[in-house]
């Protein structure tokens, strides 16, 4: 479909200003002036809101579509967490608001929010403190990596490296090196857990932290956790907990009992708050009693009139590292979701979530490789290399859903499996949907056996077709101009 | 409350295919050994969507919004049009992931490109990313890419770059052998002589911010000749509204353009989730850290959007990635885009004129204030610093509780700057509120 620049036609315009009612006229000299108008769009409100409509029309998303997207935990938002996000008083509160003297009776509703969402999240992993700051969850792993190094540096231990498992996500070597450290990558062994004579060998007193997911990308629990963590400490060496799967274990095992230093979630997966097509997020970062000095600033605090304040004074802290207190609104919607669901409904999210991937599991496990079929947690991996000889590799499997209506798994991810399908369904799906996909991946199983070329033309259904990925990237067309 | 689609049925009949003959849905937990299940889940039971939205309703009116707002510091008050509000409520887009398989997000990867090409219109860059978490880690990231170009290791921060920016950088680089050094705050224009004096090859980059965190507007023109002279790149954080009329960075010839667009159709929430936008020349787009969106075609010839550039990203770098940074702020953006297109060419150029205009006229009325002293040691945009006769913070609290935010006070970040206040003027502030501005100020100076 033609583009937002197509529809546009000079003097039409989406939005009326109103006049001007100020008796002046503000004189800067030409030379601070753009000498032509940025070429923005002249629509009109109709035309832009048939215009982004269409354009949503063309995506899969949680509401219209089953979507299993491993790692990603695509589960139903519930819709009066937005309603509450839009209240006017959350949503217009400047954020220097509480940083005026008598500024502080201004925020305390959100303030609250803050305070009470940290408290519940020291409950729900069994760690000390919470910051709500860091803005994605790459953002949370940066933030503890950087107290780790700041703990490390206070203590005046010489740490060089981050020990992190093949399996891990992209993101955990990439921001433990942004934070000035190399890491050390150790494989996976038969059982799809780090392999412990690996670690062994690798661990030191040179080492600052352990990264480890648990349960890992593939869905498995790492029993041996807690002799990791012992080990590592003894090194003094601290134990970081990526929260990407903390779904799976709410209420069953809390990072904090592991032996976890410093934890990040993403709300965005556990706690429901919406995708919004690839972010907002929001990553906060809880720590254990050794590492409360080294937290951002500022710190929310409960006075002992009940009434909350901002802490911006800790001589240890890393400092800044989101310009106030995080996505407010992202953390509201996850602390009205806790609100809501309770201790009984997050344990029941749990529950649900694991049942349903292994229901999904044994039902597969006939027609596709399951490299590590031990019993899984809230996802686990398949593989097509029994599809791909006969050449239907794992992106052709997913063209085929798409034009089922299904939003494909996560595919090549982890690099440790081949052909690998990462395979989350979420609490939020029914048996009935559950019995489709696996009727659907039955029949695409067979149809591989017997009609392999078939799949080189899918998707057929989609508003697109396969677009080619290296054109793009040799021409590099990234903005209309 | 519960949004699980389960009967009591289906759980007993799942079970049992998978083997769990007791029945019991603890059991699918066997693989974590008893003594490492969780000591204590002391959470509150749950409640109705009747008694979360009250409770939740009352928390909000803790909060008190309708005050008059004079309060800017990077984060403005603009009006947001409703359509804004109504695209992003749209399920098809906010509740869509990443766009990795792109026959099943053209919408979104279409509107990204749409975004970046209207980033690059309005900074006049040629390539934009598909955004960053907000406009302090836009800078970092920027800070960082300059590094990685230039294999320098030195970077100068000029002293009218936001203090929450500068503290933010410091933080994320501590661990780092970056040498950050700093021109002295001018609450006028960018001190050339000052950045002379630390200018040389070993400078990596030059951190401008137009206009400045103390409204000052500046033309980089002749920094940006200097910086390149010595092999330096040049950032500039900049003010999305302020480019309806103001110099684009391309026009001062900076490389890298970054900034806070908030004032694009983002409500203030608190802080967050805002975004964080990237635009640069093209030699530095394979250099640039996050998503972007390249157009291209599919088997059928037809023109379609995918993710490009993956290789530079940290699901296949790791270590070795531009950057860590894993999701954008697509929603974000997508009220950004819906904003530039509705209010559009023309009316880009009228909300620029009325800030402007209105903050000279705040200025003026201010001027007529006894003892206060408007600074006007060069031209601004919407925000401007004034000098007051008593302590900014109790004034501030006594228009607090006449129902006026009045500005931010210096002293809070600059201890030469205690009798300085900043104020910020949208077009959604009227004449009679202004007037009314003035006549509370005058009374709480002297009435």
């Amino acid at each position: 479909m033609g583009m937002i620049f197509e529809v546009s036609k000079q003097g039409k315009r989406g939005v009326t200003l109103p006049g001007k009612d100020v008796p002046v006229s503000s004189e800067v000299p030409k030379g601070y002036l753009r000498s032509k108008e940025a070429g923005l769009p002249s629509v009109s409100e109709p035309e832009a809101v048939r215009h982004f409509t269409s354009l949503s029309n063309k995506n899969f998303n949680v509401d219209s579509n089953f979507y299993p997207l491993g790692s990603c935990t695509m589960k139903y938002n519930p819709k009066i967490t937005e309603k509450v996000a839009n209240f006017e008083r959350f949503s217009s509160l400047h954020p220097l608001a509480p940083q005026l003297i008598k500024g502080g009776r201004l925020a305390q509703g959100s303030l609250e929010v803050l305070y009470e969402t940290e408290k519940a999240l020291c409950e729900i992993t069994g760690m000390d403190e919470f910051t709500t700051q860091p803005m994605a969850g790459a953002h949370g792993e940066l933030t503890g990596i950087m107290m780790i190094a700041a703990y490390h540096s206070h203590k005046k231990n010489k740490k060089k490296y981050v020990i992190i498992p093949d399996s891990g996500h992209g993101t955990n070597p990439a921001s433990a090196a942004i934070a000035g450290y190399e890491v050390k990558s150790i494989r996976s062994n038969d059982e799809g857990i780090m392999d412990m004579d690996e670690f062994k060998k690798h661990l030191s007193q040179e080492v600052a932290a352990v990264m480890l997911t648990c349960p890992n990308t593939l869905g498995v629990f790492n029993p041996h956790i807690k002799e990791i963590s012992d080990l590592a400490h003894e090194h003094d060496a601290l134990m970081y907990y990526d929260g990407a799967n903390l779904n799976a274990i709410l209420g069953k095992a809390r990072p904090g009992d592991l032996g976890f230093d410093v934890v990040h979630l993403n709300l965005h997966k556990t706690f429901a708050t919406p995708h919004g097509g690839g972010g907002p997020g929001s990553g906060p970062v809880g720590v254990k009693k050794d590492l409360i000095p080294f937290l951002p600033v500022s710190r929310v605090e409960k006075r002992q009139d009940g009434t909350f304040s901002l802490n911006y004074d800790e001589p240890l802290s890393v400092g800044y590292v989101s310009p106030f207190y995080g996505n407010f609104s992202v953390i509201l919607k996850a602390y009205v979701y806790i609100y809501l669901l309770g201790k009984e409904g997050l344990i029941d999210a749990s529950e649900s979530a694991v049942l349903n991937a292994n229901y999904l599991k044994s039902e597969l496990k006939d027609s596709y490789d399951i490299p590590f079929d031990k019993n899984c947690l809230h996802e686990f991996v398949i593989s097509a290399l029994k599809q791909s000889k006969k050449g239907v590799r794992a992106l052709d499997i997913s063209k085929a859903l798409i034009d089922e209506g299904i939003h494909p798994p996560t595919i090549y991810f982890p690099l440790i499996v081949k052909e690998a399908m990462m395979v989350e369904p979420t609490e939020t799906e029914s048996k009935a949907t559950l019995d489709w996909f696996i009727g659907i991946m039955k029949s695409i199983a067979r149809l591989a056996e017997k009609d392999p070329e078939h799949f080189k033309s899918l998707p057929q259904k989609a508003p697109v077709r396969r677009p080619d990925e290296v054109k793009a990237a040799k021409e590099m067309d990234v903005a209309y101009l | 409350m519960t949004y699980i689609p389960l009967s009591e049925k289906d759980r007993k009949d799942m079970l049992e295919a998978i083997g769990i003959k007791s029945g019991k849905m603890d059991d699918l937990f066997k693989c974590i050994p008893s003594e490492l299940r969780a000591k204590s889940f002391n959470i509150e039971p749950g409640r109705s969507e009747l008694e979360t939205e009250k409770y939740f309703r009352d928390l909000s009116k803790k909060n008190i919004t309708d005050l008059v707002c004079f309060l800017g510091g990077g984060f403005y008050d603009h009006y947001i049009p409703a359509a804004v509000d109504a695209i992003v409520s749209r399920p098809e887009f906010y509740t869509a992931y990443t766009p990795y398989q792109p026959e099943a997000s053209q919408g979104t990867l279409q509107a990204i490109y749409e975004y970046q090409s209207c980033i690059c219109r309005l900074t006049g860059m040629d390539a934009s990313n598909a955004s960053l978490y907000d406009g302090g880690t836009a800078l970092y990231e920027a800070a960082m890419m300059a590094l990685r170009v230039t294999g320098r290791n030195k970077i100068i921060m000029d002293g009218g770059v936001s203090p929450i920016y500068r503290k933010m950088l410091y933080s994320y680089t501590k661990n780092l052998s970056i040498e950050f050094v700093e021109t002295p705050p001018a609450h006028g224009q960018s001190d050339r002589d000052e950045i002379a004096k630390y200018l040389d090859d070993k400078t990596a980059a030059i951190i401008l911010q137009n206009p400045n965190f103390f409204g000052a507007i500046d033309d980089h023109t002749d920094i940006a000749e200097k910086c390149h002279a010595a092999g330096a790149l040049v950032i500039e954080s900049v003010y999305p509204i302020s480019l309806g009329v103001l110099k684009t960075p391309r026009e001062m010839n900076v490389d890298i353009a970054t900034g806070e667009g908030q004032s694009l159709g983002i409500p203030l929430s608190f802080g967050g989730p805002y975004l964080g936008f990237m635009a640069v020349k093209k030699e530095l787009i394979r250099k640039m850290p996050g998503r972007i969106v390249g157009a291209t075609e599919d088997l059928d010839g037809r023109r379609s959007y995918v993710l490009t550039l993956q290789t530079r990203e940290q699901h296949i770098r790791r270590e070795k990635a531009t950057s860590n940074i894993c999701s954008n702020e697509a929603l974000c953006a997508l009220r950004a885009l819906v904003y530039m297109c509705l209010v559009g060419r023309e009316g880009f150029k009228e909300i620029a004129s009325l800030c402007m205009d209105k903050a000279e006229y705040a200025k003026q009325k201010l001027e007529g204030i006894k003892g206060v002293e408007v600074k006007r040691s060069a031209p601004t945009f919407n925000e401007f610093i004034i000098r007051l006769p008593k302590d900014p913070n109790v004034v501030i609290g006594k228009m607090i509780e006449r129902g006026i935010t009045p500005g931010f006070p210096l002293g809070r970040y600059y201890d030469d700057l205690k009798d300085y206040m900043l104020i910020a003027v949208t077009e959604k502030r009227t004449k009679r509120e202004i007037d009314v501005f003035a006549a509370v100020l005058e009374e709480v100076l002297w009435g």
